[in-house]
């Protein structure tokens, strides 16, 4: 198991990286805490030309905070997000959530950015960030865009970054003073991959009531209006909510994806 | 000649051999660099059973890769037994005519990184002509889908047949209770893979192999089967080697070809199996399919077993253990240590288009403990009596040892009702059933279960002569020689990977000579250095190894005393060994033993000319007082928290009541039960290995494949019981597997027992919550009905 031939730069500034990742066709990738780029290389699954390691581009290690919101550099990592060292917009709901990915080792390289665009399914942001409806800021030959996660994520695996473009940042909108939120998640050991994902966000200030249904087959399942299972769980509600996502078919998928609601609701009242 | 040294046989000593792996200055396969090494890699088949049309090597490259067609006068692998009937399968080290399993070696790339190694496996070309896999073993032998060695006739190594009449108890016996049991297939996972490494020596005419191996000197055997040289022209060193558990007691496919590669290259060469070889390719254990019934009178007291069972055996019978141990052990085990008076089992060793199997820690006894132990509940709730009452209304008594059982397998000693007793009080069971009542305060369920196993260890020539495969252990040698420093060097046959033997037999030469510990060096796994042995495997080293240097030690002290009386002028049976020193009993007069060594290699002129001239070094042999084998056995039991709505279970306590004999150090004995218990957890609770239809492998990365981790491991409460065995040097007893066998079946009768009340009853390992779920709707539904 070890990777086919590939180039390997390390670039400091953005419009290097940019132009490296433009350039190369689709055959150079971005790399950034390497703990699935990695696997994929060694696996052969991707056998790209080149890597360009993006962890030495200061902007996207950076983390920044305004009146409104907190945006994240792409290679800001889990554990910087775990141990409070990047301001927090979620009222402790992403310090908690890094704290559960896999285990110290990876949470100390892997990046929001990285788990973000690699979107797989089960992975712990992709279901968070949809659940905040969080911002991506991209950056491509054609400058920058912004896209909430409901656009950016289109799939398992699966997003609408172009070839050459590079995810930047992104950006999270503060939760006021009274929000409360919920996230659950069934692995079956310690440090796995979640099998079923849940979260939930009460916000009335923002007049937000929005619940998430991870680790489907595709990308999260957003309930916009989550009455009936945020703040009052309505057992009928959510089982619609979890056909609805596409995990209806498996008698066991379907009991798990339910559970993962149910106890991301249930988790709400003790925020 | 005993000593009265606290370093001796029972000492709680520090392990000798950490030292030097908490430096990290351990040394295994994968750390041995040689000047021109060149790495290997596989070409392996992406199909399970295919006919091989043709193979292209990469152009320009045909130099460095190499099919069968290229390893002239290799002989396959046979791996035979001496059962009637059974049927002998070749496997070619590379795949010749046909493949027969996903992983099998097709073509050997050489190159002088893994990577680019990698390269060129990657552009062989074989041209597969596909044919219907076999992938399940029940069907393999009823309704083959297709033959994996055409000219058999069927897919079955070996059927056997303990027979019995049961029809009186199927028309009489109040309680009678059917199952369809099975267990999953496993992936061995010791930390350190295989790995092999090969240097040719021409002044020696010698093929050096080092090799994570547990048998070095059966792969030595093997080898020069198949590559046609004397056993003298092949030196197999086992160095540190990372975890074997059976997984490495075997001679490899891939042994052979860099053997034949370095031999004929003239280079040094090394291939190190990855994490995806070792899930996929190369070998796995543990799938068994049971039809059993048990029938019992109303109090639990068992009348007889009837069962049918099959062994998933893979493609091919591998050397030495071959494809039928397994199978055929089942129908001879099954019963362990309870009684009975009928029995009645037909066993399949079935062969499909999966990778061939290995005797895993506890071999066939984790699959038979999980089936009767199950079975042994179900009969406690027909009864409608607590499962430990059925245990003690069965098991051997202590008055009845030695206990020949009804398949003849004779007990040394214990006592088993004894283990249950302790295992019951230190789990606290009235306690925790009346906890059970109302369940946790979080909703979850409480379920209490427990399990007996039996495990025999260091069973020999009258045991293995029956199997009649490839190996067959006799007297186990040690060669001692008192250094001309002092220094007692005790060389064996057999290899150390885990079982800490450098401690434990030097605690044995402590206790005969009173040698310290720590002069004591222990040489093992390297044929070139070491007399001959069947090596590591079946509970045997403590006992047989153990055995060989106590004897070899008395040997040593019988000389060492003849030459110091010389010296001293005193007769020898005035004279006594303790602290390393031989003394004129009664008086303070004494010499070291490096003061004898030193004058007997050193300064012989102060020796008188009558000394006995055998020296300072033996080559002893020893066989225990019978060669049956010895029976250690425990009672785990313990207490699970079940989640009903994710079918995911914790475990809240864990207690183990074991009997291992005479302990030569308990350290290392909880160690083996630690160790052992993890990996019976992740039977009970996690590995599995599935196939689909066509025979792909379903977890070929660690992500799919589940271990446990220390999160998932509790820390067992150890209590230790001493029945010492007759047979032994010191009352040992085996005790290296026991810790896997009996989890699975504990586990899940304490998940049974929390889903009783729920009318569900789980039958298959491991227990995954999607089983537990299913087992639950399936009770739901029969209720409904
Ligand atoms: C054993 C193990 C357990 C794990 N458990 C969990 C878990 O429980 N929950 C969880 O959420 N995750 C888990 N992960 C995944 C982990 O969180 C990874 O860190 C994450 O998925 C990828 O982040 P990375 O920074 O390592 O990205 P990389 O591996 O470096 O990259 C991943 C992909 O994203 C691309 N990429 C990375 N950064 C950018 C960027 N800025 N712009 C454009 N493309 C980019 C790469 O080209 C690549 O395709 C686990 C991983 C392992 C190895």
């Amino acid at each position: 198991m070890k990777p086919a031939a590939f180039d390997y730069d390390r670039p400091n500034d953005l419009a290097a990286a940019t132009s490296q990742i433009a350039q190369g066709d689709g055959m150079v990738k971005a790399m950034a805490g390497g703990q699935s780029l990695g696997a994929m290389l060694n696996l052969r699954l991707a056998q790209p030309q080149g890597v360009v390691d993006l962890r030495s581009i200061q902007e996207l290690s950076s983390a920044t905070e305004t009146a409104e919101a907190v945006t994240l550099g792409a290679c800001v990592t889990h554990a910087r997000i775990e141990d409070r060292r990047v301001p927090d917009a979620t009222r402790g709901l992403m310090p908690k959530v890094a704290a559960d990915i896999a285990y110290r080792a990876i949470r100390n390289r892997g990046t929001i950015g990285g788990s973000l665009v690699h979107a797989d399914p089960a992975a712990d942001w992709v279901s968070t960030l949809s659940l905040l409806n969080a911002t991506a800021i991209i950056g491509g030959p054609n400058g920058r865009r912004e896209m909430r996660m409901e656009e950016f994520l289109l799939g398992a695996f699966e997003t609408a970054l172009g070839m050459d473009e590079i995810l930047i940042a992104v950006r999270i909108e503060k939760f006021s003073a009274n929000a409360r939120w919920g996230y659950w998640k069934f692995c079956r050991k310690t440090g796995e991959f979640a099998e079923a994902i849940g979260g939930v966000l009460i916000d009335p200030a923002r007049k937000i009531c929005r619940a998430v249904i991870g680790a489907t087959n595709g990308k999260p399942y957003v309930i916009h209006d989550a009455r009936g299972i945020a703040d009052q769980f309505d057992a009928h509600r959510a089982m619609q909510a979890v056909e609805a996502a596409g995990m209806g078919e498996d008698a066991y998928e379907r009991q798990m994806h339910f559970v993962a609601l149910q106890r991301a609701a249930a988790a709400i009242h003790t925020t | 000649m005993k000593s009265s040294s606290t370093q001796g046989v029972g000492a709680r000593l520090a392990r000798k051999e950490d030292d030097r792996y908490l430096r990290g200055q351990g040394e295994f396969v994968g750390d041995i660099h040689r000047p021109g090494m060149l790495e290997v890699a596989f070409a392996r088949s992406p199909v399970a059973h295919a006919r091989i049309v043709s193979i292209e090597k990469p152009a320009g490259a045909e130099d460095r890769v190499f099919t069968m067609e290229d390893l002239r006068g290799v002989q396959p692998i046979r791996a035979i037994s001496g059962l009637p009937g059974f049927k002998p399968s070749d496997l070619w080290p590379l795949a010749k005519d046909k493949v027969r399993h996903v992983g099998e070696p097709v073509a050997m790339c050489v190159a002088a990184t893994r990577a680019e190694a990698e390269d060129l496996a990657a552009q062989v070309f074989v041209d597969y002509e596909e044919l219907p896999a076999v992938v399940d073993m029940v069907q393999a032998r009823t309704a083959p889908s297709a033959l994996v060695h055409e000219h058999w006739g069927d897919n079955v190594f070996l059927e056997t047949l303990y027979d019995d009449d049961l029809s009186a108890a199927k028309a009489s016996a109040p309680i009678q209770i059917r199952r369809h049991i099975r267990t999953a297939r496993q992936s061995m996972a010791p930390m350190e893979g295989r790995g092999v490494l090969c240097e040719w020596n021409t002044r020696l005419g010698q093929l050096e192999m080092y090799s994570s191996a547990q048998m070095p000197h059966i792969n030595r055997a093997g080898l020069s089967e198949c590559l046609g040289l004397d056993q003298g022209a092949i030196r197999v060193i086992a160095p540190d080697v990372g975890g074997g558990f059976g997984y490495k007691g075997i001679l490899l496919s891939e042994e052979i070809c860099l053997g034949w590669l370095a031999r004929n290259l003239h280079k040094p060469v090394r291939w190190l199996e990855d994490r995806r070889e070792q899930l996929v390719a190369s070998t796995n254990c543990r799938e068994h399919d049971y039809d059993i019934t048990v029938y019992a009178e109303r109090d639990g007291k068992l009348i007889g077993i009837d069962c049918d069972a099959t062994v998933d055996s893979g493609a091919y019978s591998l050397y030495p253990f071959s494809a039928c141990l397994e199978a055929a052990q089942v129908g001879s085990i099954l019963p362990g240590p309870y009684k009975m008076d009928h029995y009645r089992c037909h066993t399949w060793s079935a062969c499909t288009n999966k990778p061939p199997i290995l005797p895993y820690r506890g071999v066939a006894r984790t699959g038979v403990c999980f089936a009767l132990e199950l079975m042994l509940d179900a009969v406690a709730r027909e009864a409608n009596i607590e499962p430990f009452e059925v245990r003690l209304r069965n098991l051997v008594q202590p008055h009845e040892m030695p206990f020949d059982n009804i398949t003849k397998k004779h007990f040394d000693s214990g006592d088993y009702p004894e283990s249950v007793r302790q295992a019951i009080s230190a789990i606290n069971l009235p306690a925790w059933r009346e906890k059970q009542k109302a369940g946790l305060p979080d909703g979850r369920r409480i379920g209490i279960g427990l399990s007996v196993y039996c495990e025999q260890g260091a069973h020999g020539t009258s045991v293995y002569a029956g199997w009649g495969i490839p190996m067959v252990p006799g007297h186990e040698q040690c060669f001692a020689r008192l250094s001309p420093d002092g220094v007692f060097e005790v060389r064996i046959g057999a290899q150390s990977h885990g079982q800490s033997l450098e401690t434990t037999l030097a605690q044995v030469a402590n206790e005969i000579l009173g040698v310290d510990p720590q002069n004591v060096r222990v040489i093992h796994g390297d044929t070139g250095l070491t007399p001959y042995s069947t090596g590591t495997w079946g509970s045997r080293c403590m006992v047989m190894s153990g055995g060989a240097v106590a004897t070899a030690s008395k040997e040593i002290a019988v000389r060492v005393k003849k030459i110091a009386g010389k010296i001293m002028e005193v007769a020898e049976q005035d004279l006594v060994l303790e602290h390393g020193a031989v003394r004129v009993a009664g008086t303070d007069r004494s010499m070291t033993l490096a003061e004898v060594a030193h004058i007997w290699y050193r300064k012989p002129q102060l020796l008188p000319a009558d000394v006995d001239p055998a020296g300072l070094e033996v080559t002893a042999g020893y066989k225990t007082l019978r060669d049956s084998g010895t029976f250690s056995y425990a009672c785990h039991a313990l207490v699970i928290a079940l989640d009903t709505a994710l079918g995911h279970s914790e475990i809240l306590d864990y207690v183990i009541v074991e009997d291992g004999g005479t302990l030569v150090n308990p350290m290392v004995v909880d160690g083996q039960i630690y160790g052992g218990t993890a990996q019976g957890i992740g039977t009970a609770l996690y590995e599995e290995m599935p196939y689909d239809s066509e025979g792909q492998p379903l977890a070929s990365t660690l992500a799919d494949y589940m271990l446990p981790g220390p999160t998932e491991v509790p820390e067992p409460r150890i209590v230790h019981m001493s029945t010492p065995s007759p047979y032994t040097e010191f009352g040992q007893k085996g005790i290296g597997e026991g810790g896997a066998i009996a989890p699975p079946a504990a586990i899940i009768n304490a998940i049974n027992d929390a889903l009783a009340p729920l009318g569900a009853e789980l039958t298959t390992s491991p227990a995954s919550p999607r089983r537990v779920l299913a087992a639950i709707e399936a009770a739901r539904l029969r209720q409904a009905a």
